[in-house]
């Protein structure tokens, strides 16, 4: 680039989009056109793309009246393998949202590393944040572009979270693999535990929880979907490896501290253990 | 059949360096100044929505003088060239030395090629990890790349405060010593008359924070300005990463979170 005038694209008025930006000058960079292509050239199984990439599992989110809690845990599996102990799926998308992906790990990556770069392109270009559906409607643009890829068995499904600075609320927004853009009241969760997890979560929120109390259910959510999902990891007490846990409220985006998660995942296996007192099978 | 008149290329140039010269003295200054904590921007601006300072990237910020419509579109393509060139390479790969020198391109180009030169004058500034290791860019408007240290003030009428300014620099002001360096040079009036007192509203002030994780530009608002300008220490500046590095791995993004504004 060094030495060369800045190309005609990069000064034409116009989107204050990334993506759209990255569509008229480098469509090779989206993740969308690499989809439609492949869709046209492979007629595979639907599962031999699970078998050949890494998935992430179970993402869970929660509100509180403070804002929301998101938490994933940290296995990815290719196939019957473990591909991973420690990724990480729940990542900030702004200063006051945050994004957890579920499915094939390799496109959800590219998806959230293009998504943050939207956020913040628009903000730095417009001088401005982007509401929180705004946000929301962008991610689902992006899934939708994936759709190719996902008849392959290479879904991404993410779970979208914010604070809505204008509502003084905590919001969550879940997606499927069309780009169908849902907003979840109270809890949810997705991937391949998210069955188990939804149980949990169902059992266990409650109204008026607090910032603790919201990232104790979160983590219990996924030591039930761990429980009984083997593509979901449960807290490492040897490796010390607990879920990623993001607190999003009025004052931004936090990720609580390791030493905190260690804290918590200790006394809900302390609270599990004890109720197995006196137990034989 | 008419003949276009004769002019020599001594003189077009000429021509249009004035041209471009005229234009950039009859607004006001900026300042950028190099300071303990990082860079400071402080432009004379009564506008809260039409800005003459902008982030452009995680360490890098953008000043600019002249015309609004020439600038902000420079400005957008630096935030193009910056995000792009992040997203396609790693967020490290983006620097202000390219950044100037596309800027340089673009504008030399302008210059020689089309009948009107813009009318600019642009600051690319990237705050370093260190004092002493920050990089401030001055771009004029045919093209020209000086490498500046310390302070730099473009815009406006400054031939008798650039003097005072530089001499009045020193690598360990704190912020509102550099805030008040620089208000004396914009207050100044060129003409020799008494100073103007600029306040609060009438100033646009953003820095680049050394210490701050991922994005470093922050713009002072309000309070937070009136306070640093009556010299309070900056009890607003937000304590460091509230999240503890992501640790390399799976070669997933280690993007850190952003701090909201502190305002």
């Amino acid at each position: 680039m060094t030495g060369a005038p800045l190309p005609a694209a990069f000064t034409t008025p116009g989107s204050s989009s990334f993506t759209d930006f990255l569509g008229a000058h480098a469509p090779e960079l989206l993740p969308g056109r690499r989809a439609a292509a492949a869709a046209q050239s492979t007629q595979h199984d639907q599962r031999a793309g699970e078998q050949l990439a890494p998935h992430g599992t179970t993402i869970v989110a929660l509100t509180f009246p403070g804002g929301v809690v998101m938490a994933g845990d940290r296995r990815a599996t290719a196939g019957a393998m473990i591909a991973s102990r420690d990724i990480e799926k729940v990542f900030p998308a702004d200063a006051w949202s945050c994004v957890g992906i579920a499915g094939s790990a390799g496109l959800a990556v590219e998806l959230v590393r293009l998504f943050q770069v939207e956020l913040e392109h628009y903000e730095k270009i417009e001088g401005a944040l982007l509401s929180l559906d705004g946000k929301a409607n962008r991610l689902a643009t992006m899934v939708r572009g994936n759709l190719g890829l996902a008849m392959q068995g290479l879904a991404v499904v993410p779970l979208f979270a914010g604070y809505d600075l204008a509502r003084g609320t905590g919001r969550i927004f879940s997606y499927d693999v069309t780009g169908g853009r849902y907003e979840e009241h109270e809890h949810h969760a997705v991937g391949s535990g998210s069955l188990f997890a939804r149980g949990s979560l169902k059992k266990l929120w409650r109204q008026g929880l607090d910032t603790d109390g919201a990232v104790r259910v979160a983590i219990e959510a996924l030591y039930d979907a761990a429980d009984d999902d083997s593509a979901t990891g449960g807290p490492d007490v040897v490796r010390r490896i607990w879920p990623v846990v993001a607190v999003v409220t009025a004052e931004g985006y936090v990720r609580v501290s390791e030493d905190e998660l260690g804290g918590v995942a200790a006394a809900v296996i302390a609270d599990r253990t004890a109720e197995q007192e006196g137990r034989r099978r | 059949m008419s003949m276009p008149f004769y002019v020599s290329p001594e003189q077009l140039i000429r021509d249009k360096a004035d041209y471009a010269r005229k234009g950039i003295a009859r607004g006001r200054s900026v300042v950028v100044a190099e300071y303990a904590g990082g860079i400071a921007f402080v432009a004379e601006n009564p506008s809260k929505a039409l800005h003459k300072v902008s982030e452009i990237y995680d360490r890098i910020g953008f000043a600019a003088v002249g015309k609004y419509n020439e600038f902000e579109n420079l400005r957008v393509a630096g935030v193009r060239y910056a995000d792009l060139r992040g997203y396609s390479y790693d967020r490290a790969d983006v620097t202000a030395r390219g950044l100037a020198n596309a800027y340089a391109q673009s504008l030399g180009a302008v210059f020689t090629s089309e009948p009107k030169p813009l009318e600019v004058e642009v600051v690319v500034a990237q705050v370093g990890p260190e004092v002493g290791t920050d990089q401030l860019y001055r771009l004029t408007y045919d093209g020209s790349v000086a490498e500046e240290h310390g302070v730099v003030i473009i815009g406006g009428q400054t031939e008798s405060v650039v003097g005072p300014l530089r001499e009045g620099w020193r690598a360990d002001l704190d912020l509102p010593g550099v805030l008040a360096l620089a208000l004396r040079a914009l207050s100044a009036d060129p003409a020799g008359g008494p100073a103007r007192t600029l306040t609060a509203d009438q100033l646009e002030v953003a820095v680049l924070e050394r210490a701050r994780p991922r994005r470093t530009f922050r713009r002072l608002e309000g309070p937070l300005l009136q306070a640093v300008l009556d010299g309070k220490p900056v009890a607003g500046a937000p304590a460091a990463a509230t999240v503890p590095p992501a640790t390399g791995h799976s070669g997933l993004p280690s993007d850190t979170v952003d701090l909201p504004p502190a305002d």
